[in-house]
């Protein structure tokens, strides 16, 4: 077992990986009445070309299996309902499909050893029948129609569309009804036993526990289980050109708002460890200081009467992919658009103050904080910078030496105006 | 860990809780402002709320004060106003990182204090007597863009529709942010006017969460923090008509839409404080509150029909809504299921085992909650509306306490009062 401090924050997270290749991060909170796990496969929506395990030909799957096969990881062999089990011992379990990962959840005050074996055991066990794997198709046809009616997420998957010209980040995460339609309970076998294996997984458990405690529970239990040490995973993803598919797209819906949201799309792709947190932390900070509710951008923008309080903006960045986007409700979507690539050009144009990002810097260490009284968001966060190389903890110290320089020329390069594009969704 | 360590001391006009924890790495403080909810003050309040916190005297401008909250490490001034049956409850709260984990010494808690009684006592106001014109045409285009986003939201929009035709004619019916005709009619005079007599008129509690020293808060807010008066207003026990249903109505709504919201509003005939209250929350943990609830298990894992199919208690009204997406056409089988599975429950139709499993969830919910500060006021708060000084270990063994008879009788007291239904349009 090894221990890593973080003095300032006052946080100690304990790691181990086991034989079989899962890595195991446990971090105490005193103090804490909630325990909160998260089991995550390294396995998202756009993992769907991919040599299965122990074959050598490459397979192409259906459209939002990888969502599918997470609502089926619920079905247990003897047909007693997980949620069934979790709710006995006290515990709310969930799951969650990314783009890149694939996470099984719980959090309970009380049976946290039961509940950890539970989760741990739920997961390794599949049980898809043709029958079940049937019978889904109804639920997550409710969930995809769910979405269709929220012109927030079409307006959000519809900037990725108009970004990416082959890559499967532009599939919705759930698939569409149609691709669910040829999902068979093969195709998820297919799909369990080559990304579910121990050494893709993290399991991260933080709450009121005792780490080595719970480190030598679950050892047990996977030693029991026979997994043997297995070969690496190979995926394959479609060659992506860097210009856009479509520079400006909308979409009719019943809402009597219109939206718009742009975005510039990254160029440059496959960035780890500490390069992808400097970069992923700097783009972060430039659309702090281009558009933060202190600047003088998003005053003029309030003024003009283009934006209100749903604007919002945000960086994703994974190892295959990456982007910004911004923007919100408005009532003029395309003056509103326009307005926001002239003062990203602007910006480009001048250089960067030095108080300016001193204050978004504080503001990001403020930000932080908070966010770590969630053991929601320290489990989740956590994992995803682990799949990427990177250490949650070392935000701070890496936004302390963030450069100048650094910015600008993440500036200019990010915000390329070759790479910008714009989605809207307007009153039907 | 069971316990709140909550210390209340009567001030100047208000009560000061302080719940002092080393949990979290925040310091977290809300001021209430609880008043009836009455058609001539819920817009005014609405509107209230966002003035207050968007400028003060010193800082004009919600540029300046955002400066000034980034300069805090990201220090956020929200507000917001609820309806807890019939009262409305105005909020306003600062939530600021916890100087200790900082490397710059400097005393972001007093400054959020102070800022804090700045944004309540020292509005933006002209010597006229008025609110600054800019500001309040600033929010008051904020608020109708709120008012109107609720029609983009389907599913939040179908949940207002029941309540609209359930609670027809009753305070309840009223919208959290008041309407869009009211609105349009208020002037800076008419605020700043009812400002004033919220100030005279309101109970008002102010919480503080977080690890800081009692004495020096209170000292500060000696000087800070008073409303016109020296006694703390107690919330006056309002009694609601508790509407028995004749027969229950039928609503059905057409919009272009790809998913059909299927709402059902219940009467309870129970309230927070009641003695058949803990029953009431087993009964919908039963009903549709949980993943192992019949709702869950028959409109969702046996029939496919939905992928959310839950309950809820509207528990300072007396109300049980349930929640659905379904197809249009499937909307009599749903509803069926329904009906069928609340039959059940008034027929005791559920075994000691699901009682276990509920009253285990219920107790790790509020459990659960004592790990955010925001949840930690909420519960302190709602003992405050309900007048019920609650201690957590006697809420527990009120829960363990009941039995299969009390959820009977919950079951069978309770009454279907509307069934809404937005379903889609034809469609050529």
């Amino acid at each position: 077992m090894e221990t890593k401090r973080f003095e300032q924050l006052q946080e100690t997270v304990y790691h181990k990986q086991l034989n079989n290749g899962l890595n195991i991060y446990v971090l105490p909170k005193e103090g804490f009445n909630k325990t909160f796990a998260t089991f995550t496969t390294k396995y998202g929506a756009i993992d769907n070309q991919f040599k299965p395990f122990n074959q050598e030909e490459w397979l192409k799957v259906p459209d939002g299996i990888a969502h599918f096969l997470e609502h089926k990881m619920f079905e247990q062999p003897d047909g007693v309902d997980v949620f069934q089990t979790f709710g006995t011992q006290g515990a709310m379990a969930n799951a969650f499909t990314s783009f890149t990962a694939t996470a099984y959840l719980f959090s309970s005050t009380s049976n946290v050893e039961k509940n950890l074996e539970t989760l741990v055991d739920f997961v390794q066990e599949p049980a898809f029948t043709d029958e079940n794997v049937e019978k889904e198709k109804g639920i997550i046809g409710q969930e995809i129609r769910m979405y269709d009616d929220n012109p927030d997420w079409r307006l959000y998957f519809g900037l990725i569309e108009n970004m990416y010209q082959n890559h499967p980040v532009k599939i919705d995460i759930a698939g569409t009804v149609e691709s669910i339609a040829k999902i068979t309970k093969e195709h998820l076998y297919e799909c369990y036993r080559t990304f579910y294996h121990p050494s893709n997984m993290v399991l991260f458990v933080v709450g009121p526990v005792d780490p080595e405690a719970i480190i030598t529970l679950i050892e047990k239990n996977q030693a029991g289980k026979g997994f043997t040490h297995k070969q690496a995973i190979e995926r394959q993803y479609p060659e992506e050109p860097v210009s856009v598919a479509h520079k400006e797209r909308s979409l009719p819906m019943p809402v009597k708002t219109p939206k718009c949201l742009v975005g510039y799309k990254e160029k440059t792709v496959h960035r780890q460890g500490d390069e992808m947190l400097r970069h992923e932390l700097s783009v972060q900070l430039l659309l702090e200081l281009l558009f933060g509710k202190g600047t003088e951008n998003y005053k003029t923008l309030i003024d003009e009467g283009l934006i209100d309080d749903s604007f919002s903006f945000e960086y994703t960045e994974e190892y295959e992919f990456a982007f910004s986007a911004f923007g919100g409700n408005t009532e003029d979507p395309d003056r509103l658009a326009a307005r926001l690539q002239a003062m990203v050009e602007e910006a480009k144009s001048q250089p960067i103050d030095e108080q300016t990002v001193e204050r978004a810097r504080k503001k990001r260490i403020g930000s932080f904080l908070k966010a770590l009284n969630s053991p929601e968001f320290i489990a989740t966060q956590f994992t995803r910078y682990q799949f990427n190389q990177m250490d949650l903890f070392s935000i701070l110290s890496t936004l302390e030496t963030l450069t100048l320089t650094e910015l600008q020329t993440v500036l200019n390069e990010h915000f390329d105006h070759d790479c910008f594009t714009q989605f809207k969704v307007v009153a039907k | 860990m069971n316990t709140i360590n909550e210390e209340i001391v009567e001030l100047a006009g208000y009560r000061l809780h302080i719940v002092k924890t080393n949990k979290f790495k925040t310091v977290t403080m809300v001021l209430q402002f609880c008043a009836p909810l009455e058609e001539s003050t819920v817009t005014k309040r609405a509107l209230l709320a966002h003035l207050l916190k968007s400028s003060t005297k010193k800082s004009p401008t919600s540029q300046q004060l955002q400066h000034r909250l980034d300069d805090l490490y990201g220090a956020s001034l929200a507000s917001q106003v609820q309806k807890k049956g019939h009262y409305h409850v105005l909020s306003i709260q600062i939530n600021t990182a916890n100087e200790k984990f900082l490397s710059e010494s400097s005393s972001l808690l007093t400054e959020s204090l102070h800022l804090l009684a700045e944004a309540v006592l020292e509005p933006n106001v002209t010597e006229q007597g008025a609110f600054d014109e800019a500001v309040f045409q600033r929010e008051k285009r904020a608020l109708r863009q709120r008012l109107l986003a609720v029609y983009d939201d389907k599913m939040r929009y179908a949940s207002e529709r029941l309540i609209d035709e359930m609670c027809a004619g009753e305070p309840f019916a009223l919208h959290t942010n008041g309407t869009l005709e009211a609105l349009e009619a208020l002037t800076p005079t008419d605020v700043y006017d009812y400002y004033l007599e919220m100030l005279k008129t309101n109970s008002v509690d102010l919480y503080i969460v977080g690890d800081v020293d009692s004495d020096v808060i209170q000292s500060e807010l000696k000087t800070l923090l008073h409303f016109n008066q020296n006694e703390h207003r107690p919330i006056g026990r309002l009694q609601d008509v508790d509407k028995r249903v004749v027969e229950p109505k039928y609503i059905k709504e057409s919009q272009d839409i790809e998913q059909g919201k299927l709402n059902l509003g219940y009467r309870t005939h129970v309230v927070v404080g009641d003695p058949l209250y803990p029953a009431s929350q087993v009964f919908n943990g039963l009903f549709g509150g949980f993943p192992h609830s019949k709702l869950f298990m028959n409109v969702r894992e046996k029939a496919s029909l939905a992928y959310y199919a839950v309950s809820r208690n509207e528990s300072f009204k007396g109300l049980m809504l349930v929640m659905s997406g379904i197809e249009f056409a499937n909307y009599d089988q749903a509803l069926d299921i329904i009906h069928e599975q609340f039959k059940a429950m008034q027929e005791g139709a559920f075994s000691d085992h699901e009682i276990d499993q509920t009253k285990a969830l219920l107790i790790n919910s509020t459990l659960e909650a004592l790990d955010s500060p925001f949840s930690v006021i909420d519960l302190l708060y709602q003992q405050v509306l309900s007048n019920d000084a609650l201690v957590l270990d006697e809420w527990f063994d009120d829960i363990h306490r009941v039995n299969r008879e009390d959820i009977i009788k919950v079951a069978q007291q309770t009454q279907l009062d509307t069934v809404y239904f937005l379903q889609g349009k034809e469609r050529a």
